[in-house]
């Protein structure tokens, strides 16, 4: 019943990440050089990934892939291991993208470090999570990191309106989770994902039909689910609770932003497929619907807004809840409504793959447009003129970022795309994946826009040309060699994703 | 009893949620989102009280199912940190506001959506 060091170890990769956050704020206390400081945080990441990594081996050999820890409450299974690297991964990368932007407060440098690991220990957690309760404490833990860092700017009276925007919606959306969860709980009389003895049953054991003919069957389920899914539709951005997304993507320093965008958006779909597979997986042919049709209006929304913007990290805004919308359909391509056996998997392994294309494209253009706005201080499109002759690099690496979130060959959001509309067809919803390429066509407009605005339109006055320092130019060409690698071989990738979801699969 | 506690919980989440919706006050936004957390304590330490399990319950409380005998009560007691740390975090942010704009008033923080 205690503390074990199994328990320990289970967690290890979130403790070595918190430890690392304390060490590097208390290191900058003693240390006048501050390249020392950030370089410690960057080598520091090798800990909690090394961990992870054991982790995987560790449960790759056991009968059910999978250990619980702190009495059930926390579920280590390839799935959630999958997310772990996946966000390391993103950690390592924003860090360094974020060097020269986070010049500009130096002093406050090693603060802002720590709160994006902080932030990333309790996105870490998420996928993790055996218990609603878990789910809740992580998710906070995720969050309020995250208003400190969009307010980060003082100075700024853009950025704290960011930051409060982003406080109060959360809030109201934990708020209205949380009454989901307390009726779920209510419904069920547990809080347990998975049950870690015979004697606590989890909420899938429990789910009981009352009312048959009524979705879920149950109508505090009904509205318990309802609610669930608006407090976490805020954390996908999902339509109609997107609202706080370009606002606090505009507002906030670019590289909370991209963190923001690719890590958090990653955890909360990690956490969506877990509560939804594993504790509502019976009543899956209920929720299915739901998440189809909200596919089809979070795409379309996000493409046809994202059209008339004019500031890049509004456009990149709309656009990650247009490519929220195209995750959607594979979280919504269950495999009970395929009427064959099939491969049960095939929605969850599409949302995984890509989660992991996403992450590299849509860092690839934040990097981009953090290097270039940082040196010329203009966040629109029209500000990127003639940059195809200043910066070739720049705009050519920000080009091939853009084809990529088009969905055009050869690179991995084509085959991303190309996944979650084979699941989608292949579970039935032939019509969403219809949509799915219409959107696609349309998001090619504004996304070549910029493409054209770089290299057809010259530069009106400033000409200088632009570069990124050192270590961002590593991390941009990191996740361009990423996104053309994995378009190319999807399978290393496809395999992770097949790993992760079977174990998914698994935790019934 | 279970049913009028929810009762309660659900008037004073709608309470909460009215305000948000309704309150210029940044303040008293805060101040309604604290009310649904505390709606949502409510059903949980009711529904916590009152429905547990029918295994749980037929194998009587022992030390090993504690743990989900209480667990509403538990997530209560998280609810009440966290909002906590919430609203350090809002009022932080809010001197940060007044200082800038000298306001708290939401409908004149609308730099950004323009």
């Amino acid at each position: 019943m205690g503390l074990t060091s199994t328990d320990i170890y289970l967690i290890s990769p979130e403790l070595a990440l918190a430890g690392l956050a304390l060490a590097v704020v208390l290191l900058d206390l003693a240390l006048k050089n501050k390249t020392v400081v950030l370089g410690v945080a960057v080598v520091g990441l090798l800990v909690p990934i090394a961990f992870a990594v054991s982790l995987w081996v560790r449960v790759d050999g056991l009968v059910f892939a999978r250990e619980t820890g702190f009495n059930g409450s926390l579920v280590i299974d390839q799935f959630a291991i999958f997310f772990k690297l996946l966000l390391l991964g993103i950690l390592v990368l924003v860090l360094l993208a974020s060097n020269e932007y986070t010049g500009r407060f130096r002093r406050y440098q090693a603060e802002f470090t720590g709160l994006v690991f902080f932030s990333a220990t309790g996105l870490m957690l998420l996928p993790a999570a055996g218990d609603l309760i878990t789910v809740y404490v992580a998710l906070e833990l995720a969050s309020l990191p995250i208003v400190a860092l969009a307010a980060f700017l003082k100075m700024q009276a853009r950025s704290t309106e960011a930051g409060l925007k982003y406080l109060v919606l959360s809030g109201v959306s934990s708020a209205v989770l949380l009454y989901g969860f307390a009726l779920l709980y209510a419904a069920t009389g547990t809080m347990r994902i998975v049950s870690p003895s015979a004697a606590e049953p989890s909420i899938a054991q429990m789910l009981t039909v009352t009312h048959a003919g009524l979705p879920f069957g149950n109508v505090a389920v009904l509205a318990g689910v309802v609610l669930v899914l608006a407090g976490f539709g805020f954390k996908l951005s999902m339509v109609p609770f997107q609202m706080w997304t370009p606002d606090v993507y505009e507002g906030a320093p670019t590289p909370v932003s991209a963190f923001l965008a690719v890590a958090s958006k990653s955890a909360a779909f990690a956490v969506v497929l877990r509560v939804f597979y594993s504790a509502l997986g019976d009543v899956s042919a209920d929720w299915s619907l739901v998440f189809a049709a909200l596919a089809a209006v979070t795409m379309s929304v996000g493409n046809l807004v994202a059209i008339a913007q004019s500031n890049v990290k509004r456009l990149l805004g709309y656009s990650t809840i247009a490519h929220a919308g195209y995750m959607l359909v594979g979280v919504a391509a269950i495999a009970a409504r395929a009427g064959d056996a099939g491969d049960g998997s095939l929605g969850i392994v599409s949302v995984l793959f890509y989660l992991g294309g996403y992450a590299a494209m849509n860092l690839a253009a934040f990097f981009a447009v953090i290097a270039i706005t940082n040196r010329t201080g203009n966040e629109t499109v029209r500000g990127l003129a003639g940059l195809g002759q200043r910066s070739p690099l720049l705009a050519g690496m920000l080009a091939f970022a853009l084809v990529s979130l088009t969905g055009i060959p050869p690179t991995v959001g084509f085959m991303g795309k190309l996944f979650v509309f084979n699941a989608a067809i292949n579970t039935g919803y032939t019509w969403l994946a219809v949509i799915g390429v219409i959107n696609s066509v349309v998001s090619a407009y504004y996304y070549l826009n910029i493409v054209r605005v770089m290299y057809l339109q010259p530069a009106d006055g400033d000409a200088r040309p632009v570069s990124a320092n050192a270590p961002a130019t590593v991390a941009l060409a990191f996740t361009s060699i990423a996104v053309l690698l994995f378009g190319l071989w999807p399978t290393g990738l496809l395999d992770a994703a097949r790993a992760a979801a079977t174990a998914l699969l698994q935790t019934l | 009893m279970l049913e009028r506690l929810l009762i309660l919980s659900a008037i004073v989440f709608c309470i909460g949620m009215y305000g948000v919706l309704s309150r210029r006050n940044i303040i008293a936004m805060l101040m309604s989102i604290e009310l649904m957390f505390n709606a949502v304590n409510i059903a949980l330490v009711a529904i916590s009280r009152y429905v547990t399990p029918a295994a749980v319950r037929a194998a009587g409380p022992t030390e090993a199912n504690a743990a989900s005998v209480l667990t509403g009560q538990t997530l209560a007691a998280f609810v009440i940190v966290v909002a906590a740390a919430e609203v350090a975090l809002g009022l932080a942010l809010l001197i940060t506001l007044v200082r800038q704009r000298d306001t708290v008033d939401i409908t004149q923080v609308n730099l950004l959506r323009r």
